[in-house]
């Protein structure tokens, strides 16, 4: 055996170790009940996430290789993709500290690291998989543990309602996945992406009835992960009863790696003529439905976990957009729009955590007149906010931008028509919070408190991204260049062809 | 020997009584057992393939036996959900889990 192989598999082999570290470090270090404090409570986690982004954070140095004979696959792309999903799981971690610090959670705070990192764990194998059953392994292992992180808050009763909710509908869509994996295998007799495509144009098996119902049970199983509209109905419900910081991790993390893994798998199994063009028009529908009926439920909402919820839904929406036919340009704007998305979706979460931490408030009337107690948050909330509902200087706006344009240049024009008008109902929803922070007169507004330090870095790195990601042109450029899809593969194995190391082309 | 028809006939079978438990049982235990019922229908699927139409490889059964495995640890956090809801409750079934709607 060559244990080279193992050197492609950096990501996963640092996150192991930086989780194997935290394990020991909950042995000796945990918080006992002496004097209740926690010895390493945030700051060993963050840092050691920290150096693990850093020394992953150069995809170029890496290049594309794969390992186990195929069945772990790694290109330039998916290891910013990850960058992206452990960046997230900092800034989550950052959040947490003052959470984690009740004195019910204080000997459990080990365990959320170990379970939240195992998780990113599963995620980086479904990311890189390269068959069938990795695929499905790392997507169990980055579901699984996710209903405990739900139920997290033990003794609350929405937290364990949710944790159910959330939990059934994994499992079933679990089933359903299996169950149209299983139909793939049947009618191409293996399991490797590759394999299984090259299966699809030697038996010309792509318009078999088989084939198309593993497709679209493969697509339901995903679409429940993603959170899309057939699909929802879990989401408001366990992002409103989890506790606000693991919300703030399903709606982003989770959501995230599972659309990219959508797209990769789509264009390496899927990227036959009649299967794309098949899944063309099953997303046509899934992401009209998606868009429209979230906005159109996310107007009547007054709790704010449960309004993130479905502007998530209608989030991944646009996220989903990019997938359509599977183009290079496609890929790199929804990466892109999965990173500002990110430090959006996560600065507001970190705003909601703080606000709900100090005050106890997380209704929409709660917060009518924040502006006055507290004017520095209600300023980082509106910018979150702007920059999730697309308004021009803010990174929001070029994400969506980039998005429409790749579905436009792809041939969706009408869909793109639907997705704007869109936009402009997203925007009303989202100016319905800011109107309540700085408009709506309210004499006893929420206490004014002090931001723990934690928190306010969190913040300050979300900011930062929302302010400088639209503005700095490299960080599209920089995607750009590892991005590939159906119109630059080459022979099944995912390798640009642009450049692959941007230093060398300057 | 069998045809392969009536084998997948009754992963079918399997597979559609697990979606109808799904959907219809009060009890989430139930509707757990019914989810069970929905994945070993996919196992059958992978063994009967492999056994009958691709016989040179053992791909589709080493992948049963990793989703039998995956299924066990998903009704183990599933049941200990279950435990905690009890606890609060006294009772597990779906009609009183509503206290977040719409």
């Amino acid at each position: 055996m060559d244990y080279s192989q193992f050197l492609n598999m950096q990501a996963e082999l640092s996150l192991l170790a930086v989780i194997v570290i935290l394990f020991v470090a909950d042995l000796f270090m945990c918080a006992d009940g002496k004097n209740g404090r926690g010895v390493y409570n945030t700051c060993l986690p963050v840092v050691l996430l920290t150096a693990h982004t850093l020394l992953n954070l150069c995809p170029s140095c890496q290049g594309a290789g794969e390992a186990f004979g195929g069945m772990y696959q790694h290109t330039p792309m998916m290891s910013i993709v990850k960058s992206i999903l452990a960046v997230g799981t900092i800034i989550t971690f950052l959040m947490a500290h003052k959470w984690l610090s009740r004195p019910e959670n204080l000997v459990k705070q080990g365990e959320f690291y170990l379970i939240t990192l195992f998780t990113l764990l599963g995620m980086y194998f479904m990311i890189s998989s390269g068959h069938f059953l990795m695929f499905f392994i790392g997507l169990e292992t980055a579901s699984i543990p996710m209903a405990a992180t739900v139920a997290f808050d033990k003794h609350r009763y929405e937290s364990a309602e949710a944790s159910a909710k959330f939990i059934l509908l994994a499992l079933f869509s679990a089933a359903l996945l299996l169950y149209g994996i299983s139909l793939i295998y049947g009618s191409t007799g293996t399991l490797y992406f590759n394999d299984i495509a090259a299966a699809v144009s030697f038996f010309n098996s792509s318009t078999n009835p088989v084939m198309l119902l593993g497709l679209l049970l493969f697509i339901t199983g995903m679409g429940f992960k993603i959170s899309l509209v057939p699909f929802h109905l879990w989401t408001a419900d366990t992002y409103e009863g989890a506790p606000t910081v693991v919300t703030g991790f399903l709606s982003v993390i989770s959501k995230g790696s599972a659309a990219f893994v959508l797209f990769t798998v789509l264009i390496k199994v899927f990227g036959a003529q009649d299967l794309v063009y098949a899944w063309d028009q099953a997303f046509l529908w899934i992401i009209i439905a998606s868009i429209t009926i979230a906005n159109l439920f996310a107007i009547r909402q007054k709790n704010l976990k449960r309004f993130m919820a479905f502007s998530a839904i209608s989030q991944a929406g646009y996220l989903v957009l990019g997938i359509m036919d599977g183009t290079a340009q496609g890929m790199t704007s929804l990466v892109f729009y999965l990173l500002v998305y990110m430090v959006a979706n996560l600065g507001a979460f970190a705003v909601l955590t703080v606000v709900e931490e100090n005050t106890g408030g997380i209704t929409m009337d709660s917060y009518n007149g924040l502006y006055k107690s507290n004017p520095k948050l209600a300023f980082l909330m509106t910018l979150c906010l702007f920059s999730l509902a697309g308004i021009p200087p803010f990174a929001g706006f070029f994400s969506k931008f980039f998005i429409f344009m790749a579905a436009f240049k792809a041939g969706w024009h009408w869909l793109v028509l639907i997705a704007l008008i869109n936009t402009v109902i997203s925007l009303y929803y989202y100016l319905l919070i800011v109107k309540a922070m700085y408009i709506i007169p309210n004499d006893e507004p929420l206490p004014g408190f002090k931001v723990d330090c934690y928190s306010r870095t969190a913040l300050f790195v979300c900011i930062a991204g929302v302010v400088f990601l639209g503005l700095c042109g490299v960080a599209y450029n920089y995607i750009d260049a590892f991005a590939y899809g159906l119109d630059n593969m080459v022979n099944g194995l995912a390798e640009p062809i642009k450049c692959c190391c941007p230093s060398s082309c300057h | 020997m069998i045809s392969i028809d009536f084998i997948l006939l009754v992963s079918t079978l399997m597979m559609f009584a697990g979606v109808y438990g799904f959907l219809t049982r009060k009890s989430t235990l139930a509707i757990l057992l019914s989810i069970e019922l929905m994945l070993n229908a996919a196992n059958i699927n992978f063994a009967v393939f492999n056994n009958l139409l691709f016989p040179q490889g053992h791909e589709g059964v080493f992948f049963a036996i990793f989703a039998i495995a995956i299924a066990a640890a998903e009704s183990a956090i599933a049941i200990a959900i279950m435990i905690n809801i009890y606890r609060q409750l006294h009772n597990i079934s779906v009609d009183k889990l509503t206290k977040m709607k719409w």
